[in-house]
């Protein structure tokens, strides 16, 4: 006795069955990967503008002017007022209300004039080094193209002496820079992985939890039926997840998408099946809903912070790197961001289709070897 | 193992953990019996049940379930017997058709729909047929899972205190269910703990600590506990027991309203003791025949629940 497409097929339609009664679990399947899409897709922002800046002036003039314009002009800085001394621009960045506070010594365009090299300081809250990061790398750009405007005719000889040679930075795949275009597709493995890992690991506990789940093994079924006839309800839940996020990612997001269809639905599709088998591993070492949740959870966070989607995965040491390289959604998440921003194809995206594989196999070999046909 | 032995099992063993739950235990259930299977809670009825139908893996032991080997053969096992849990476990959230027909399906039933139509008429639940099962009340659920575990003409029933916490008239009504399909040729196991369920059956196995204390055809008990049984009526029955507790030679005093059966092992003490009440010339004294309650009553009390309830409660002396 093999295995039977009518056991089989009754269980997925039982599931069915019970997927459309639970209306809350089903609306979360679909409602909440989206509301997660538009959340994050508009909120998160790696490269912020618009930060709040004081200026402390003891000098100003024309140069001054120029300057404090063409950093304003830069959308890196807003200026929300002007203080008088030292201690009230400590104090405002000490409570946050301001990122930066912008020093002008007394004198300064008298010593600009004079070719003194007068120095501004600027005071920048970096206790978040990625708020204040790219406002002050973008500084120094801003302050030279701006005196070389302002500085002219008899002042030209004391503005800034441009370098022997030019560096031009190509910025490929993303060149403006978008947070967006990095973020949504890279959530999409986040999202998949949030809700395939954890339904699944709930729906199968569900069953032993109730006692349904001794029913089900009195009768000739054999673990596969009940497997597969579980999991397939929730490979369609992803595809419908994925196919309403790249039509948002398309539409809402403007994020292009370059490379080869194939390649992305074989990655897809591993990626699908890989969590599908992580939940039905949650699912035999849980005994209750609640356990299977919190378990599902726990896998969410290494999932977001050591997988490349919150932040670079080049930057972590190599151990963490290793944690990492384990974790399916990394490899999913390159294979998006290089199908999807890249222009890649099949062969672009090979290792991390074997990454995906590998572990796979070896999850669905401790999940069939957990599993059994018994209770004990 | 013979032809006509439903199931038969040699020294069944097994351990949760540390903990042994059924101990080197043996029975054979002859093909068309009702056979009872008592026993206080967790005493391994539950466990004993689920090794005979494959369920669960003993550690030891060996046997036979119409004709398939328990360790070996689960898979045809489960094909000819109906399982009923002692906890409700069909989909409350499926309707009663989706129910009986998920489990049709389980079992590659041919004629599936005319089948389920007629589980259903049989529970006069047709026209309830598209109502979710967990809004049925305990009666109907036990009736609906005792249909499931009949649908697909199983030779062997094992039922799991199917009758636990449903209301006397569902109760009697289910017996009668059990009697019908008994006649029909099914051989039914059942465990429970209701004193008037045990009589019913035609043969009983008691254990306790997952140890058979004693089995047999259910008239035999009486004689194989071994007690002598009287009944007492009279004035001051209160009175009455709370001296009998005391005397030498009565093992047992369980009182039933305004009438005590007095009980002993010892049949000569207990007559000496009965001789001089007799002489006091209050109460009634009667010579009890059968006695298959007192038994039970005695044996839970020689064996105390593992939980801590019932056993010494009901035990009496």
């Amino acid at each position: 006795m093999g295995f039977s497409f009518a056991r089989f097929s009754a269980v997925l339609v039982k599931e069915f069955i019970q997927m459309r009664r639970d209306r809350i679990t089903f609306g979360m399947m679909i409602g909440i990967p989206i509301m997660q899409l538009f959340l994050f897709g508009f909120a998160i922002n790696s490269d912020p503008k618009h930060l709040p800046t004081l200026v402390e002036m003891a000098d100003q003039g024309p140069i001054t002017r120029a300057m404090l314009m063409a950093m304003k002009t830069s959308d890196y800085f807003a200026f929300e007022g002007i203080v008088t001394d030292r201690e009230a621009g400590d104090r405002a960045l000490r409570d946050g209300s301001a990122n930066f506070v912008a020093v002008i010594p007394p004198g300064f365009e008298r010593d600009v004039i004079r070719g003194l090299s007068p120095q501004i300081l600027l005071a920048a809250d970096a206790s978040d080094p990625s708020a204040a990061g790219n406002a002050v790398a973008a500084l120094s750009g801003i302050v030279s193209t701006a005196m070389a405007q302002t500085l002219t005719g008899p002042l030209r000889a004391t503005a800034p002496s441009p370098a022997p040679f030019s560096v031009t930075v190509h910025k490929q795949f993303n060149p403006e820079g978008r947070t967006a275009t990095n973020i949504v597709p890279g959530l999409l493995a986040i999202i998949l992985s949030m809700t395939m890992v954890m339904i699944t690991a709930v729906a199968i506990v569900r069953e032993s939890e109730k006692g349904t789940m001794e029913t089900l093994i009195a009768t000739p079924v054999r673990p596969a039926e009940v497997m597969l006839g579980k999991i397939t309800p929730y490979i369609l839940v992803g595809y419908v997840q994925t196919l309403v996020f790249l039509l948002a990612a398309r539409v809402i997001f403007d994020v292009p998408f370059l490379g080869s269809r194939l390649a992305f639905f074989t990655g897809f599709n591993l990626y699908i099946v890989v969590n599908l088998a992580l939940g039905f591993l949650i699912s035999t070492v849980t005994r209750s809903q609640m356990q299977a949740m919190q378990i599902s959870f726990f896998t969410l966070l290494p999932t977001i912070l050591l997988s490349g989607f919150m932040f670079p995965f080049a930057g972590m040491p190599g151990w963490a790197q290793v944690i990492g390289n384990a974790i399916p959604a990394t490899h999913f998440l390159r294979i998006t961001r290089k199908v999807m921003l890249k222009g890649a194809g099949l062969a672009d995206i090979s290792h991390d289709l074997a990454a995906i594989g590998l572990i796979m196999l070896v999850i669905v070999a401790v999940a069939l070897k957990r599993y059994r046909q018994t209770l004990d | 193992m013979t032809a006509d032995l439903a199931i038969s099992v040699r020294g069944l063993t097994k351990d949760f953990g540390s903990h042994r739950v059924v101990d080197h235990f043996d029975m054979d259930v002859p093909k068309g019996a009702i056979y009872g299977f008592l026993g206080p809670n967790g005493s391994g009825k539950t466990t004993t049940i689920r090794m005979m139908c494959g369920l669960l893996t003993p550690e030891s032991g060996t046997g036979q379930c119409l004709g398939f080997d328990i360790i070996r053969e689960a898979q045809q096992i489960k094909e000819h017997v109906g399982y009923m849990t002692q906890k409700f476990s069909l989909y409350e959230d499926l309707t009663i058709r989706e129910n009986l027909d998920f489990i049709a399906r389980m079992y590659r039933m041919k004629d599936r729909s005319a089948k389920v139509s007629a589980a259903l008429a049989d529970l006069g639940l047709t026209n309830r047929a598209g109502q979710l099962a967990g809004t049925l009340s305990g009666g109907w659920k036990q009736r609906l899972a005792l249909a499931a575990a009949m649908l697909h003409g199983p030779q062997l029933l094992l039922l799991d205190e199917p009758t636990a916490g449903v209301d006397p008239k569902a109760r009697r009504d289910f017996w009668d269910e059990i009697r019908r399909l008994s006649a029909q040729g099914v051989t039914v196991l059942v465990s429970t703990h209701y004193m008037d369920e045990a009589v019913q059956c035609d043969f009983i196995a008691y254990i306790a600590y997952g140890k058979k204390l004693i089995s047999g055809p259910a008239g035999d008990i009486p004689a194989l506990v071994g007690l002598t049984t009287w009944r007492v009526e009279g004035p001051d029955i209160s009175g009455l027991e709370a001296r009998l507790r005391k005397t030498p030679g009565v093992d047992q005093v369980a009182r039933f309203g305004a009438v005590l059966h007095v009980s002993g092992k010892d049949k000569a003490a207990l007559a000496q003791v009965v001789a001089t009440e007799r002489a006091q010339g209050l109460h009634q004294w009667h010579e009890q025949a059968g006695g298959l309650e007192e038994a039970f009553i005695y044996l839970m009390a020689g064996a105390p629940d593992t939980l801590g309830n019932d056993g010494a409660a009901a035990g009496g002396a």
